[in-house]
């Protein structure tokens, strides 16, 4: 039956190994993230026909593009895929209508040039119809190129590193236009991308790739918040990740006890680890509360960490404190609070303190074989 | 002047261009972009009449042109008469010798294409056929129309292979190169002396024609 949608499954071992699989809801934007090299670009490659997987299957909007055991790869240009490039390709001896028109063979050619301006406008470039490539910014190529992937009416659009072309002022513009121009649109979209931030402010859902694997699959904060490993977690550049082994469930508190060095630390109930199983734990910024000095706080008996201050640096409003709290592995806790706040309770290099862990906040994972 | 032999150069210039330039458009763009086992040698077989003496090229063509070659034989057959010391003969040598003054700068123009543009046409929904006419072909113009221009000023100028497969045939064979070397053995300077300037002022107008325009075309490219 048509399934609505984009359906991929790709694996192979050379050039760029890849292993993974995934599904993207029409109207729906997945992102798919990690460092490079990780392949996915060479993914995003494949759905668009430009590569071709030893193995899988691509599927969109009910037809079928790839499927390595029917032998059956459509060449790019049958393929309903509209593609933004990372350096855009523009076709540099078209004027911007006119790279928007070569794209639009599906069109009756009296339609297209009104079609063209329509697209333009759309992506607020009205009036520059008539501009070479090299006439325009650097935005302003982009948009053009976003305007020419959609000017085929793609069954789904394909985003390669979109935004690593321009400065960062551009970017965050480029970036809430299309966050506005995909609520216009009812395809799938796939993002690749290195910056985990442009995956948090756009993405519904996001893929985390390592050497060709998918690690993970979730919603942007939901996987911030609740890596599946230590490797993800790493690889999310995420901080305050410690050893420990799981103590004992309390099913009826709704916790799990975890002895870390010398301490027991109530985290949030994960049953499907075994009690004395060696576990990584993580505590988001966020789950790190500083108690005031000489008056009781909120939630003090919680997890109570008494740290050095190893280091304090202001960044702007903000204070980043990383403190030494004899973890066995030598790792440190680090968090922010309002420079205002750290002030006031005299933090600073080589003073004590005290700050709580939030139980919910407390994410112990399975320890991954090396 | 010899207008004979000046027009018997025009008109092997072009029809070298009429059958060089289609067969370099295709191998250029194969070598700029296929991969294949022995593409380093094809390379080479194009670049070899740049670093051969001409006498040995011409040699080798008469050798291929002679009446007991394979060539030679079914040209015999075919058309009643030989292929050496013919225009047809010479036309054959002409796209041979300028093979390399054809393909590679239609090699280089079309390796400078960048490959994500090409991809880009692909992903546009452009069938290969249509990326060569509407994205590859326009971009690697100037390139293509240097070739030409380097072939025609070429063929205008060769000497060596000409006098080797085609002799000295007035109206035949005898080209303008071959004419002014023919009046300087018979001691008429002044003959020799106008062909030289025409010959060289052609030469000098296709080049400086060509750099203008290619200059022009890739100023357009970079700001409009």
């Amino acid at each position: 039956m048509a399934e609505p949608g984009l359906e991929v499954a790709l694996a192979a071992r050379t050039p760029i190994p890849l292993d993974l699989s995934f599904r993207v809801a029409p109207g729906e934007l997945l992102a798919l993230v990690g460092p490079s090299g990780a392949g996915k670009s060479t993914a995003l490659r494949c759905v668009a026909g430009l590569h071709r997987a030893e193995r899988g299957r691509v599927r969109c909007a009910g037809e079928c593009w790839f499927d390595s055991e029917g032998g059956r790869n459509l060449p790019p240009h049958r393929r309903a895929a509209g593609l933004v490039f990372q350096d855009y390709a523009l076709f540099p001896h078209m004027t911007a209508a006119q790279n928007l028109m070569a794209a639009m063979g599906h069109l009756p050619p009296g339609a297209r040039a009104g079609r063209a301006r329509e697209l333009l406008a759309r992506v607020h470039l009205a009036g520059l119809e008539d501009r070479r490539p090299a006439e325009l910014s650097g935005g302003q190529q982009q948009r053009v190129a976003v305007a020419r992937a959609l000017a085929r009416d793609p069954a789904v659009l394909l985003l390669d590193e979109p935004f690593s072309a321009v400065d960062r002022a551009t970017r965050r513009r480029l970036q809430s236009e299309l966050a506005g121009l995909r609520r216009s649109l009812s395809i799938p979209i796939l993002l690749v991308t290195h910056d985990l931030d442009e995956a948090l402010a756009l993405a519904d859902r996001m893929v985390l790739l390592h050497r060709g694997r998918a690690l993970q699959e979730a919603p942007p904060f939901e996987m911030l918040a609740r890596p599946a490993s230590a490797e993800v977690a790493r690889l999310l550049d995420l901080r305050n990740l410690f050893r420990a082994r799981v103590e004992a469930h309390d099913a009826a508190a709704g916790l799990t006890r975890l002895r870390w060095g010398e301490r027991l630390l109530e985290a949030a109930h994960a049953p499907h680890l075994a009690p004395g199983e060696e576990v990584d734990w993580l505590a988001p910024g966020a789950a790190v509360v500083l108690h005031r000095r000489g008056r009781p706080s909120v939630g003090e008996r919680e997890n109570p960490v008494e740290g050095r201050v190893v280091e304090m640096l202001p960044l702007g409003d903000e204070a980043q404190v990383t403190l030494d709290v004899a973890d066995p592995d030598g790792h440190t806790l680090r968090f922010s609070l309002p420079l205002h706040a750290a002030r006031r309770n005299g933090l600073a290099p080589g003073a004590c303190c005290t700050v709580s862990l939030l139980r919910e906040a407390i994410h112990a994972m399975p320890r991954r074989a090396a | 002047m010899d207008w004979t032999a000046f027009l018997l150069s025009v008109e092997l210039g072009l029809a070298t261009l009429t059958l060089l330039m289609p067969l370099s458009v295709w191998l250029g763009r194969v070598l700029a972009y296929r991969r294949f086992p022995g593409r380093g040698f094809v390379e080479a077989g194009v670049a070899l009449p740049l670093v051969l003496p001409p006498t040995v090229v011409g040699f080798y063509l008469l050798v291929a042109f002679g009446a007991h070659s394979p060539l030679g034989e079914l040209w015999q057959r075919l058309f009643g008469h030989g292929l050496a010391f013919s225009f047809e003969g010479l036309l054959f040598a002409s796209v041979i010798v300028n093979l390399p003054f054809a393909v590679q700068p239609v090699q280089n123009a079309f390796a400078a294409i960048p490959p994500r543009v090409r991809e880009a046409g692909a992903v546009s929904g452009m069938p290969p056929w249509r990326v060569l006419w509407r994205i590859e072909l326009p971009l690697a113009w100037p390139g293509i129309a240097t070739a030409a221009v380097l072939t025609f000023a070429h063929t205008l100028g060769e000497f060596g292979v000409v006098l080797m497969v085609g002799g000295s045939i007035p109206g035949e064979t005898q080209t303008i190169a071959i004419a002014i070397y023919d009046r300087v053995q018979a001691f008429d300077d002044r003959a020799a002396g106008v062909m030289s300037a025409v010959l060289l002022a052609v030469s000098v107008l296709a080049l400086g024609l060509t750099n203008t325009f290619s200059r022009r075309v890739g100023r357009q490219r970079a700001d409009g």
